[in-house]
């Protein structure tokens, strides 16, 4: 055996050995929200799931969610609160972009996925970016009626919205006067570069719509990256979330304020099968609706935050929402 | 013709005509699609991976000659091949973007990376199958290290080197297709948008890309029986018995 | 069943993970260390990825070359075609496929045996056609049958060339099953493009792909050396 191989065996062995070690060492990571052991024992005050027998034999729940961290923190959540009431739930959480997902709730693949009200609007009910209702209410009652016709329901919508966000690094914000919205900013450095989703650049509630709606004139970059753009000086700028986390690093980050209203409302609403809906029960869309009361804008930040910055699992942060919260113990 | 049958050209049928005429996008209000945009998606796509394998070749045609030259190069072909085929193309690219960005020179940087073990294998091997008599005689004759590997070496090899820039070309090409992930809009773009194109889009995108590799595979297949003197028989047991190592990576690596 | 209005309880942290090794997407042994089982399920998917096409690959390609061996002439038209499948790129593969076989391990099966079925064919026959023609006179001369010469003294003989196949077969096959995330399964290329920018995560997921193909190329040379210990295996 020469002597490559030997290095590589030694290479593999250690990996073994800290696949071992971690194997016997890490134990706090413990699948908490497991499925029927939060019962309430305590008294009535307590706003903790409880789980009834009878939802196992409803069959299986699959809950889906579209492949970014929020996305995965919100299916989690939702299946982790099914399987806290009993049910058996299967999780599709990447199906990838809304055109998927949206087909696969149609479909019947899957039973369940949170979608963002101003993304049902413009993707799926062919509404206009400009045309979306500004009213946070009344882009969710146009989403629920547009749902309905497809025998969609859609749960209440979420408190917090994840809007679109232009930012900077401080640096940047500086050098063109720290200004405080996205005009300002547009009117005297028209041509900074701007790093979105592979898919923005072809949308018109997304970069085209910026181009026309705000004068943007510079470069897109194509990348998924946001704050590791700016922090590489990949770009100048970047699509953020309203939820990153990064956004709460105001010595570092600026973000500039939509003035123009140009981005539509992005509040959750589940949307469920309404064949799963009557499987499901009254108590358990209550249960599901009232889990959602915690989502601030800010609570999501943090949630957010565990994953992006701590990179802990979406599943443990999931869980230790519902635990802080009193959903489950 | 039932159903999944009827689907299934249905979904072709559709992707083919994405490529040649343009169409509304699925998230709606722009037009995708269509040739003159797939044209500029192959363009970019063509131009990254000849760029990297003129420089591949530049870089490893030299040394491999050389090395098969001084016959010292046993180990570094071997290794090369072994480590160039275990490496995911798609972890080198997350590699680089991770530790250096995105953009052209990010992307050639990778695509220069993964051309370079079969062409040094392949020139290796080459170099190394040539006639040792006839390497002998030439030096006999009084001609330097250099003129030996210019007009002796180098033109027998001929045919193995063509066999590593196919090898190369093929390979190369197939991971451009993931370069949009590093902000190069290249034939991988619909395949990573299908909010944009659609699973219409994602299809018609792999169909040009299939295409173009096997076109770019034939083109130096001939190449390489161009190059092949009449008589040489590439594949005769000899040669396989000399050198065990295997000289054709796979050129799938996207 | 939900009793009071809800209290808000979760608990806010400060924001100061920025300067973090973690935080910052960087390189951070700790942080490896500690998380390196949420690596595990994706290696046993890769596992899969490698060994199932292989398997099947090779089942496949053992039955075409022995058939091949007998009608010589079948021979190009064999390699023309697997070759047409081997120079296909796995990406346009995953999604060609979607409309026959859908999204999942199925399609990324199909590709992936399609890949490895070149190689292995050749790698077999040329294993074949090596046999000496003496050695083949010698154990007709011995009575055996033609099927019987093939089982029992060509194919042996070809060990060596076969393993050497199946040990490239495993190694690119390790490569391409990165890519199946693609067709909708899963492995060790699903995880790096869960977190593409954090330098840990693609440096670990990476490097198991790299260590998973050395490994199981180790292994096939282990079994070719138990399975010809008259012939010195040849690294």
């Amino acid at each position: 055996m020469n002597s490559t191989y030997r290095r590589i065996l030694v290479a593999l062995a250690a990996l073994c050995l800290m696949f071992g070690l971690a194997a016997c060492g890490d134990d706090d990571d413990s699948d908490s929200g497991g499925s029927g052991n939060a019962s309430a024992t305590d008294d009535g005050d307590s706003k903790a799931i409880t789980s009834d027998p009878a939802n196992a034999s409803k069959g299986t729940i699959a809950v889906g969610s579209k492949n970014f961290t929020e996305q995965f923190i919100l299916g989690e959540i939702y299946a982790q609160t099914l399987e806290a009431e009993g049910y058996k739930v299967r999780r599709r959480l990447n199906l990838g972009s809304e055109q998927v997902a949206y087909k696969a709730l149609k479909s019947g693949s899957i039973d369940m996925y949170p979608e963002y009200t101003g993304t049902a609007l413009t993707s799926f009910f062919k509404v206009k970016t400009a045309d979306v209702p500004k009213d946070a209410d009344e882009a969710y009652e146009q989403a629920k009626a547009e749902y309905a016709k497809n025998n969609i329901t859609a749960l209440e919508r979420t408190p917090f919205q994840n809007t679109y966000i232009i930012a900077s690094t401080k640096a940047t914000a500086e050098k063109a006067g720290n200004p405080k919205t996205v005009s300002e900013l547009m009117a005297k450095n028209p041509n900074l570069s701007i790093s979105g989703f592979p898919e923005c650049r072809q949308r018109s509630d997304c970069l085209l719509g910026l181009r026309s709606v705000y004068g943007f004139k510079g470069k897109f970059v194509s990348s998924d990256g946001k704050f590791s753009d700016l922090d590489g000086g990949q770009s100048q700028l970047t699509l953020a979330f309203s939820t990153d986390p990064q956004l709460a690093l105001t010595d570092k980050y600026t973000a500039y304020e939509d003035d123009k209203n140009f981005f539509p409302p992005y509040n959750i609403t589940l949307g469920i099968r309404n064949s799963t809906v009557t499987k499901l029960g009254d108590e358990t869309i209550d249960t599901l609706e009232a889990v959602q009361e915690g989502m601030t804008e800010e609570a999501m930040r943090e949630l957010n935050r565990r994953v992006e910055l701590e990179k802990q699992e979406p599943r443990v942060v999931a869980a230790a929402y519902l635990k802080e919260e009193g959903f489950t113990q | 013709m039932t159903g999944p049958a009827l689907a299934f050209l249905g979904d072709f049928g559709e992707a083919i005509e994405f490529i040649f005429k343009e169409r509304e996008s699925v998230s709606g209000g722009v037009q995708i699609g269509g040739l003159p945009e797939m044209l500029g998606f192959t363009a970019t796509h063509m131009y990254v991976s000849i760029v990297a394998l003129v420089i591949a070749a530049a870089l490893a045609i030299p040394l491999a000659l050389w090395l098969g030259h001084l016959g010292r190069g046993d180990f570094v072909a071997t290794a090369t091949s072994n480590v160039g085929r275990a490496v995911p193309s798609l972890a080198l690219l997350a590699f680089f973007i991770s530790f250096v960005g995105l953009g052209y020179t990010n992307v050639i940087f990778v695509l220069v990376l993964l051309a370079i073990p079969p062409l040094i294998t392949n020139t290796y091997v080459g170099v190394r199958q040539v006639d040792r008599d006839t390497v002998d005689a030439a030096r006999g004759q009084g001609m330097t290290g250099i003129e030996i590997v210019r007009k002796i070496e180098l033109p027998l090899a001929l045919p193995a080197i063509f066999g590593g820039l196919r090898t190369s070309a093929v390979n190369v090409v197939a991971t451009a297709t993931i370069a949009p992930l590093a902000n190069v809009q290249t034939l991988g773009e619909p395949i990573i948008t299908p909010q944009t194109y659609g699973f219409v889009g994602q299809l018609g995108a792999s169909i040009l890309v299939a295409v173009i590799t096997l076109l770019v595979d034939f083109i130096f297949a001939r190449l390489q029986r161009a190059v092949t003197p009449a008589g040489l028989k590439l594949a005769s047991p000899a040669r396989r018995r000399r050198f065990p190592f295997p000289t054709r990576r796979s050129p799938k690596s996207a | 069943m939900i009793g009071l209005p809800i209290a808000q309880g979760l608990q806010i942290q400060k924001p100061g993970g920025a300067d973090d090794c973690v935080a910052s997407n960087g390189f951070c042994p700790e942080w490896i260390v500690d998380n390196i089982d949420r690596y595990w399920t994706p290696l046993l998917e890769h596992v899969y990825l490698t060994v199932a096409p292989v398997a099947i690959g090779f089942a496949f390609s053992l039955a075409l070359a022995i058939v091949a061996h007998r009608r010589r002439w079948l021979t190009g038209p064999i390699i023309g075609i697997t070759g047409i499948f081997f120079a296909i790129p796995s990406v346009a593969a995953f999604f060609l496929l979607q409309p026959i076989t859908g999204l999942g391990y199925t399609t990324a099966m199909v590709a992936l045996v399609s890949y490895t079925l070149l190689i292995i064919f050749r790698n077999i026959t040329d294993g074949l056609r090596n046999v000496p023609a003496e050695t083949r006179d010698a154990a007709l001369g011995q009575g055996m049958t033609e099927r019987q010469v093939l089982y029992r003294v060509e194919l042996p003989m070809a060990v060596p060339e076969i393993m050497a196949g199946l040990r490239i077969a495993t190694s690119t096959t390790v490569g391409l099953a990165a890519l199946a995330v693609f067709a909708g399964a899963g492995g060790l290329g699903s995880e790096i493009l869960v977190d593409k920018r954090f330098k840990s995560n693609v440096v670990v997921a990476g490097g198991l792909a790299v260590l998973l193909a050395a490994a199981f190329d180790l292994m096939i040379l282990g079994v070719q050396r138990l399975m010809t210990p008259w012939r010195r295996a040849r690294a």
